[in-house]
């Protein structure tokens, strides 16, 4: 339970002992450490196993691109596999698992592959697998998949919560390292809104790693203070573990905020936070990466990043090894010997490509022990330090297509000149890879986009620092017969880039999916440089002339769930009730979903061994005496003005100029292509008021072209719609008794059928006093109506309903009912309004009207419209009339066979009848008005069935429609 | 996505629904001789430019405003953001 490598100072909490498990051994740490860190200290070199060969692999890096040190996080449903160590902030009670081998993680069976590497270079999956053919399903697939792969999911729903949120600001400086920090410090002395965001839980960034003074305080302090400064500032925000991980059009960014991941519980708090931050500017001050040099073996555990080296030395105080050698091309390199040698750690050596001091190989299967140099002489070292210069992180410049551009003089790609609207681009990240300019930049930047905005830049000038010019003389990798590694986290060597470029894949796109360099969850941070290097060099162009390939978002991964935020599950979307969907609860009603609605399908009442029972028992109730259906899931929409009547006539196929007030008409409504879109009433309250009725589904859509037609077709009419779905509560009171019921129901209003007939309507009051709107439709054929009270009411009105209609067996009933008392009287709903229907086919063709122009009327008068066999909406009945029907049969004259050729329609509804006490069905047939009386199959090789029906009228109850005017 | 709304200011995407091109305001007359025709075009025949195009939004989830949209299809820039029914009045459309 020692930390053997544990050095002194770092910005840890010495205080504050945490106690973690790895593999499940117990480990200690302090408050400020990483996991990768504490493992570090705690002498923890081995901590995963490569992709491919299953290589042993160590911490490389101390940052987000880490490309080794991947793990399991946390256990049980809460598990996040793929974690970097690097990046994980250690808490106590933390508990990680390492990720990728099969058996423990020193003695992986799976190890067997790296043996097997010659036969397993760039393109060997797509070479080898392909036959035989039945082989990949059943053998290659399963095996292949069981063996890649990193960590693993719980396979249990995520318990955590994780939000989504909007900001706005004026400036985002996105990274708060010294260029970030200079660049919000100036733009929030301006005034400007500003939001500095940075991924890690310390702001500073290099500062906080290296030992560099800015304005004579020490690199960290002066972060700190810097810090200190922006809390004071109101019109600055500080998002500190937020990572900015994409850029989209007009200035929006999006950025995952960690709330709770560095607890150990989240206490029912958020676990992350999705914000999209929309910005006027943004800075980008994202730093830069190191990156790597390729020699044989350079992968073992104790191969680090220079820059890594001193973070864990300087930051949190933790030697990466007793005996450390450093490997490099560039001046950087050097700092780390001197930052060592301060902290007591020995150095094996400095070997600098430029005096041709060169590693040529490394020993020591697990860990490293010794480096061989080009000389042949063994340097022992149990960590090699290497730096490859560092490549500035311009992700966040290439999301909308922005390219790179190259620098020779740092040896790197900079952003070029196709920035996002608003950005620019500071410090590293700008290709100022000294200390000094990347603080000039940061301030410079901030105060041209706050000038910009009309802020007033203030004069203090950005704190002094020494400036160390960057000398790089670019030296990417050592030639040898050993594999030498590019890419650490999906093993590609600078074999199998030499090898693509052979095999004729010489563009760096075809580089990177060829060889899969680049493409796993660090999207080579560390890696993509060093490939094109070589590839450049095998093709014998420079680095420019081959190009870059370009970054997508997430910057970093981001997990799904932060994706989804609250909408999962039953949040999916909202459920929309009916203002009496609690009375339905309470009187044994299922609910169906109908689009974003709970209907109740039907009412159970005791003894019922089944829904049939209980529909059937509701039609029933409504042919003989009176029920009660929740009809307030209909679209309605009020549409008032002087235009309103001319408004509608042309919206609607029939006509509408001359519907009286007081009166409701049937309205069918085209879409401009000729086919039937949907269907309702329109009732006409006052000369300049009407209200109409959609379909449930269609609610939404039909008030959107209502809208398109009243403001681009005809922008000039009087008229005004709202869409009132929600404002009213409608029930259907239908029966013989419905009269009687609702005479006890309304206030002061002539129920008899001279006063107020089929089809009239009125404003009046209920049950002493509350406003009301009948209509006297019926959607059943029985006597009818419809009675809406303000939602508010909806509760009571069911309530006062249902008592006022005891004594006439009023029974509520659902929308299955609803279906099977429509279907008898053969009006067309969801499965005839298919939007594939016209008005002819439905039987409605006489409504559409030849005489004006409303949609859809022109183009359903085309002859193609007519030439359909003359499909017609038809009613249907077994022969046998015990069988029952199914939807979605097709029509067969007897004798003929069963094919396309011969199909003479199709089964659009069907419902058992308890009115008939059979089967019945409607549906399209050709020339179907000629057919009544014949017999033809309705044929269902989906569910094995061939039934003889006979063709009768669509409507089955009450024809002549008698009864809905009595 | 932001769109300039001419009466609210900027405004998310997701706040509208596109339905396409704006040439839908030019809606032929049916009465008139050969409308079956210039309906088929009307519905039919759409440009669909890498580039300038004027499309028709909605803000669905917002103030009900349809909307005339100039964008550039290959930047998304936006390059105007006009009142459909000012548009269409302008088109010479009134009753």
């Amino acid at each position: 339970m020692t930390q053997p490598n544990r050095l002194s100072g770092g910005l840890i909490d010495r205080t504050r002992l945490l106690v973690f498990r790895f593999n499940g051994q117990v480990m200690q740490g302090y408050q400020g450490d990483t996991l990768a860190s504490a493992l570090l200290a705690n002498g923890r070199r081995l901590v995963g196993r490569s992709f491919k060969y299953h290589r042993p692999r160590g911490i490389f890096s101390a940052g987000p691109e880490e490309p080794n040190a991947l793990i399991q996080l946390r256990k049980g449903p809460e598990t996040e596999p793929n974690t970097r160590d690097t990046v994980t902030e250690l808490f106590d009670g933390l508990e990680a698992a390492s990720q990728n081998h099969r058996g423990p993680l020193d003695w992986d069976l799976l190890a067997v592959n790296d043996w097997l590497a010659p036969f397993l270079s760039a393109g060997f999956y797509y070479k080898t697998f392909m036959w035989p053919r039945a082989f990949w399903e059943r053998l290659y697939e399963p095996v292949i998949r069981a063996s890649a792969g990193l960590g693993r999911l719980s396979g249990e729903p995520d318990p955590d919560i994780y939000d989504h949120g909007f900001l706005h600001c004026d400036i985002l400086v996105i990274g708060a390292g010294p260029a970030g920090l200079s660049a919000a410090l100036a733009a929030g002395r301006t005034g400007a809104r500003v939001i500095l965001a940075d991924e890690d839980f310390r702001l500073g960034g290099r500062l906080n790693s290296e030992t560099y003074e800015v304005g004579g305080l020490p690199g960290p302090d002066w972060a700190q203070a810097a810090e200190a400064e922006l809390a004071t500032l109101e019109n600055v925000r500080l998002l500190p573990r937020t990572t900015v991980y994409g850029v989209f059009d007009h200035g929006t960014y999006g950025a995952l905020e960690r709330k709770t991941d560095h607890l150990a519980r989240a206490d029912g708090k958020p676990r992350q936070i999705l914000w999209r931050i929309h910005a006027k500017r943004a800075i980008l001050c994202a730093g830069a990466t190191e990156r790597s040099i390729a020699f044989a073996d350079n992968d073992r555990p104790g191969v680090m990043l220079a820059g890594a080296v001193r973070a864990y030395a300087n930051r949190f105080g933790v030697a990466p090894g007793r005996r450390v050698a450093i490997f490099t091309n560039n001046a950087d390199g050097l700092r780390t010997a001197d930052d060592l040698k301060a902290q007591g750690v020995e150095i094996a050596g400095v070997f600098d490509t430029r005096d041709d001091a060169i590693v040529t190989g490394t020993q020591g299967r697990k860990g490293l022990k010794s480096i061989t140099l080009k000389s042949g002489r063994r340097v022992r070292a149990d960590c090699l330090a290497v730096s490859g210069g560092w490549s500035p992180n311009l992700h966040l410049t290439c999301h909308l297509r922005g390219r790179p551009v190259w620098r020779d003089d740092i040896a790197a790609f900079v952003p070029g000149p196709d920035l996002p609207g608003g950005m620019t681009v500071a410090g590293a990240a700008n290709g100022a890879l000294a200390l000094h300019a990347a603080l000039t930049q940061g301030r410079t930047a901030a105060n041209a986009a706050a000038k910009d905005l009309g802020f007033t830049p203030s004069r203090k000038q950005a704190p002094k620092a020494s400036d160390e010019p960057i000398e790089i003389k670019p030296f990417w990798h050592v030639k040898g017969t050993r594999r030498a590694w590019v890419d650490l986290q999906n093993d590609v060597t600078t074999k199998d880039v030499h090898q693509s470029h052979q095999e004729g894949f010489r563009s760096v796109e075809h580089l990177k999916r060829y060889t899969t360099l680049g493409m796993a969850t660090d999207q080579g941070k560390t890696a993509n440089v060093l490939g094109l290097a070589i590839l450049a060099e095998a093709s014998g162009k420079t680095i420019a002339e081959t190009g870059t390939t370009i970054f997508r978002p997430p910057y970093t991964p981001a997990p799904i769930g932060a994706f989804a935020g609250r909408a999962r599950g039953k949040d999916f979307r909202p459920t929309r009730l009916t203002p009496s969907h609690k009375w339905a609860a309470e009187n044994g009603a299922s609910f169906a979903e109908t689009g974003a609605w709970l209907r109740a399908e039907w009412y159970t009442r005791g003894g019922e061994k089944g829904w049939r029972d209980s529909v059937d028992r509701e039609a029933l109730a409504v042919r003989g005496a009176v029920g009660i259906c929740d009809v307030s899931t209909l679209g309605k929409i009020d549409i008032q003005g002087r235009d309103a009547a001319d408004f509608l006539d042309r919206v609607y196929a029939n006509p509408f100029l001359k519907l009286p007030v007081g009166r409701v008409r049937y309205g069918l409504m085209l879409r401009e292509d000729g086919f039937v879109y949907d269907d309702g009433t329109t009732a006409r309250l006052s000369p300049t008021h009407y209200v109409m009725t959609t379909t449930t589904a269609n609610a939404v859509l039909v008030f959107r072209e209502l809208e398109f037609a009243r403001q681009c077709l005809w922008p000039d009419l009087d008229v005004h719609l709202i869409s009132v779905t929600d404002a009213w509560a409608q029930y259907a009171v239908a029966g013989p008794k419905s009269r009687d019921l609702l005479s006890g129901a309304v206030d002061d209003l002539d129920l008899s059928n001279d006063a107020f007939p089929f089809m009239a309507c009125a404003s009046c009051t209920v049950f002493g006093g509350t406003p009301a709107r009948l209509f006297r439709i019926s959607f059943s054929g029985e006597l009818a109506y419809e009675i809406a009270v303000p939602s508010r009411y909806g509760d009571a009105m069911i309530r006062a309903l249902m008592q006022a209609g005891a004594k006439f067996g009023a029974t509520p009933y659902g929308v299955e009912a609803l279906s099977v008392l429509r279907i008898e009287k053969g009006h067309a709903a969801g499965g005839e309004l298919t939007g594939q229907t016209t008005a002819r086919q439905l039987g409605l063709g006489g409504m559409v009207s030849g005489k004006k122009d409303a949609i859809g009327t022109v183009l359903s008068r085309r002859p193609e419209m007519t030439q359909d066999g003359d499909l017609r909406l038809m009613g249907f009945r077994p022969v046998d009339r015990a069988a029952t029907l199914n939807a979605g049969a097709h029509f067969l004259t007897p004798g003929d066979p069963a094919d396309l050729n011969h199909d003479q329609g199709w089964m659009t509804s069907v419902a058992w009848s308890p009115t008939f006490g059979h089967s019945i069905g409607l549906g399209i047939l050709k020339n179907g008005a000629a057919r009544i009386g014949e017999t033809v199959r309705a044929y269902d090789p989906i569910r094995g069935k061939d039934t003889p029906v006979e063709v009768v009228s669509p409507h089955f109850h009450d024809p002549e429609g008698a009864i809905q005017r009595g | 996505m932001i769109i300039h709304h001419p009466l609210l200011g900027p405004r998310d995407a997701a706040e509208f629904t596109v339905r396409g091109v704006a040439g839908l305001i030019d809606r032929p007359d049916g009465l008139a001789d050969g409308a079956a025709d210039a309906f088929q075009d009307y519905l039919h025949l759409r440009d669909n430019p890498a580039g300038v195009h004027a499309e028709l939004w909605y803000h669905e989830h917002g103030d009900r405003s349809w909307l005339v949209v100039t964008r550039n299809t290959v930047t998304h820039e936006v390059l105007k953001v006009e009142l459909a029914r000012d548009v269409a009045r302008a088109q010479g459309r009134s009753r």
